[in-house]
């Protein structure tokens, strides 16, 4: 089913971690699993008898569902925590839970956190190998992995090709991600958004700062648009998600700057009318349901290569 | 306890008289004895060949967390921890809970630091709880014994108050120490740049340093007050510092050892002891500093020594507390300015001993004859490791844990007695 390639991560916690050949693995491994999803018995044994927890101190529907899901289909025994029902309220340290969790002995725990770092941090007090789903303004590890195996398949390269992610850059984890991932692959990111949301040094990570939409969008191969907030902690970001929506909104004129079949792409849940007009949510070159497919294989590969090297 | 010496073999360097020179120095019942005093039979002798002999260090800004969180450090224990990296006398911040806003808090610390291995030298709030709105009585605590005034830890937001404070604090000749950080962009966890993007985290511009000093600058200027800006961070505020001083501004500036030995790389891998306020700023920021303290901008080199267990600092990046400890590490990270030629053996004794003295206007900080033998012998090239099972200090958070040093104490003399010795 999978590749004899070794895979050499114990701990899935960002896409920085991760070389060519890491990725190249992970997807040629997502790309042989998810066929297993259009079966009728949606159904392998490959993880019987491996535990898996998801320990979420944030909200989350799709991802959580997502790795579940692949968890399952891989008949992995999985197990849902999360920050309301946890211990987390009665004042435990994430390394005092890690540790409570550690003793039950799982395989794999996957965390989501409001803190950067929180990932690691766990990886330091547990056995069990550690992915992140989602730390702060960090890394969303699976989300870029889904959003790199999705062009993939549409555009049979990940290469040469030039993506535009617009939107809010300095408070998201998936930017961070998919910059790094698409770089990494051999893809040109340009970035573009309000500057008060365009984080200092970016460009570090191998982005292009655009200073126009057009400039982002024109000739792009992917136009990715970002989940929009107003204000964060009495930041005073934006002055209005009107403005945002007609400045920085993808709206079909917009699109028409892009190439003629370029994808349309949001890493959910999407503000429909703030960062993406319904016409183009919805539309032709929308591939925001096969994110969310891909998502499934991707975390199915991510649970089977940490595995495979334990 | 015996507290005469002869001082053998060892370089002299006191900065205040100008000496610099092989020789041996005598203490007589405590104090530095003259130069024609005679020396009495049998006075017991420690050989400080290959050492320097320099004033006792003294620490302009440390927290020794009493009273309040006595589990994270205590006055005897920090003194303790004083004592071992070379320092006499320490100035405590008075973040204390309660804060050290009244006589009451100043005495009860002074009665603890009577039993402490070095001087003590406690430094009062600018405002009542250090709270920002009204100011402590500056002369109820002078009288208890403060030789400043601060907020440190929680800037003073309020101008005016700032304002009332510089001309309240000039009337009793006490200096007002600013932590100079504008609270609206200081809501990070680091140095904004590149490195936070990278990790993540919510950043702190150096900016919010800048705009604050420049702050106390033009009320120092206008009132006439002096001023002095604790743990400088950022190139920009060199640069103002430098100016104002050019201009007759009366203000001095400390920095602290990990400002000029690390910067926000450190902070990769989320290593909750690389999390202080100010932060860890960029390559360029560090450069500037060691220029500062080359160049006389900056006066004074002081730890922030800031003690957290792991309650503190076994948790999530964004949720650690700010602080590390410094006492045991501050000689040897200096140290390294020197064998680097950014400062030479003169000027860096100066910044640990005589300029902070003078800054808190206290009797400190020289070896001439008849003050207090407050002594250090350091040895330049020793070679040692800052283990965890030798950290002095109650808490262990430092960045320089396992570090291979150069240059250590190796004798600490307050008033004639030995306090930390690594002699045989």
């Amino acid at each position: 089913m999978a590749t004899g390639t070794t895979f050499a991560h114990r701990h899935i916690l960002g896409m920085e971690q991760l070389s060519r050949e890491d990725i190249t693995h992970i997807l040629n491994t997502a790309d042989s699993f998810k066929e297993i999803s259009d079966r009728s018995i949606k159904k392998v044994p490959t993880l019987r008898g491996h535990t898996i927890i998801n320990l979420f101190f944030e909200p989350s529907t799709r991802t959580r569902l997502s790795f579940e899901v692949a968890a399952k289909r891989m008949s992995a025994d999985t197990f849902n925590i999360s920050a309301s029902t946890s211990s987390t309220t009665k004042g435990e340290t994430l390394a005092d839970t890690g540790r409570n969790i550690s003793a039950m002995h799982p395989d794999i725990i996957i965390i989501r956190h409001s803190c950067s770092g929180a990932p690691l941090l766990l990886t330091r007090h547990v056995q069990a190998a550690v992915i992140n789903a989602g730390d702060g303004a960090h890394e969303h590890p699976s989300q870029g992995l889904l959003d790199l195996m999705t062009v993939k398949e549409r555009r049979g390269t990940l290469s040469g090709l030039k993506i535009a992610i617009i939107g809010d850059i300095a408070h998201s984890r998936v930017a961070h991600s998919d910059i790094v991932g698409f770089t990494r692959m051999g893809s040109e990111v340009y970035v573009y958004g309000p500057a008060t949301l365009i984080p200092k040094g970016i460009e570090q990570l191998g982005a292009k700062v655009c200073t126009s939409l057009e400039e982002a969008v024109r000739g792009a191969d992917v136009v990715m648009t970002l989940r929009i907030q107003r204000e964060r902690q009495n930041d005073p970001l934006l002055p209005s998600l009107r403005e945002y929506s007609r400045r920085f909104g993808i709206s079909r004129s917009v699109l028409t700057l892009a190439k003629p079949d370029a994808l349309v792409m949001h890493p959910g849940p999407v503000n429909r009318g703030v960062e993406l007009n319904p016409d183009v949510a919805d539309g032709p070159q929308s591939v925001i349901l096969d994110q969310v497919t891909n998502g499934v294989a991707v975390r199915m590969a991510l649970l089977y290569l940490v595995m495979g090297n334990s | 306890m015996n507290t005469t010496w002869r001082i053998t073999n060892g370089r002299i360097i006191d900065p205040a008289n100008h000496i610099d020179q092989i020789a041996d120095l005598l203490v007589i019942d405590g104090r530095i004895a003259g130069p024609d005093q005679p020396v009495p039979a049998d006075v017991p002798e420690i050989d400080a060949k290959g050492c320097w002999v320099v004033p006792g260090l003294i620490d302009m800004h440390v927290h020794l967390r009493e009273p309040g969180e006595e589990y994270k450090e205590d006055i005897l224990s920090g003194a303790r921890a004083a004592a071992s990296g070379g320092f006499t006398g320490v100035a405590c911040m008075p973040n204390t809970k309660p804060v050290n806003d009244c006589a009451t808090v100043t005495a009860m610390i002074l009665g603890r630091a009577a039993e402490a291995a070095v001087r003590v030298y406690p430094v009062g709030a600018i405002s009542q709880g250090s709270e920002g709105h009204q100011l402590a009585e500056f002369g109820e605590m002078q009288a208890a014994g403060i030789v400043a005034v601060t907020d440190d830890g929680r800037p003073v937001r309020d101008s005016q108050l700032m304002r009332r404070a510089l001309e309240y604090a000039s009337g009793f000749g006490l200096t007002v120490i600013s932590h100079s950080e504008e609270a609206a962009l200081s809501t990070g966890v680091m140095n904004e740049g590149p490195v936070s993007t990278r990790l993540g985290l919510k950043g702190i511009p150096t900016a919010a340093e800048s705009i604050m000093v420049y702050r106390e600058i033009a009320l120092a200027e206008f009132t006439g007050a002096k001023v002095h800006i604790a743990h400088v961070s950022t190139a920009m505020a060199v640069d103002l510092i430098r100016a104002a001083k050019a201009r007759g501004v009366r203000v001095t500036a400390e920095t602290a050892p990990h400002y000029f030995t690390l910067t926000d790389e450190a902070v990769l891998g989320y290593d909750t002891n690389t999390k202080m306020n100010p932060p860890l700023r960029s390559a360029v920021d560090r450069e500037a500093i060691k220029a500062a303290l080359a160049d006389g901008t900056l006066d004074a080199i002081a730890t922030d020594h800031a003690p957290h267990s792991i309650l503190e600092k076994e948790v999530e990046f964004d949720a650690a507390a700010n602080g590390i400890i410094g006492l045991e590490t501050a000689l040897p990270l200096a140290l390294a300015l020197v064998r680097d030629q950014v400062i030479g053996e003169v000027r860096l004794v100066e910044l640990m001993t005589v300029n902070p003295a003078a800054i808190l206007g206290i009797p400190a900080g020289t070896l001439s004859p008849g003050a207090a033998a407050d002594v250090t012998l350091i040895d330049p090239q020793r070679q040692w490791r800052y283990a965890a099972d030798q950290v002095v200090s109650k808490s262990r958070n430092t960045p320089f844990l396992d570090w291979k040093l150069q240059g250590r104490a190796v004798l600490t003399m307050v008033g004639g007695t030995i306090r930390h010795s690594l002699f045989a």
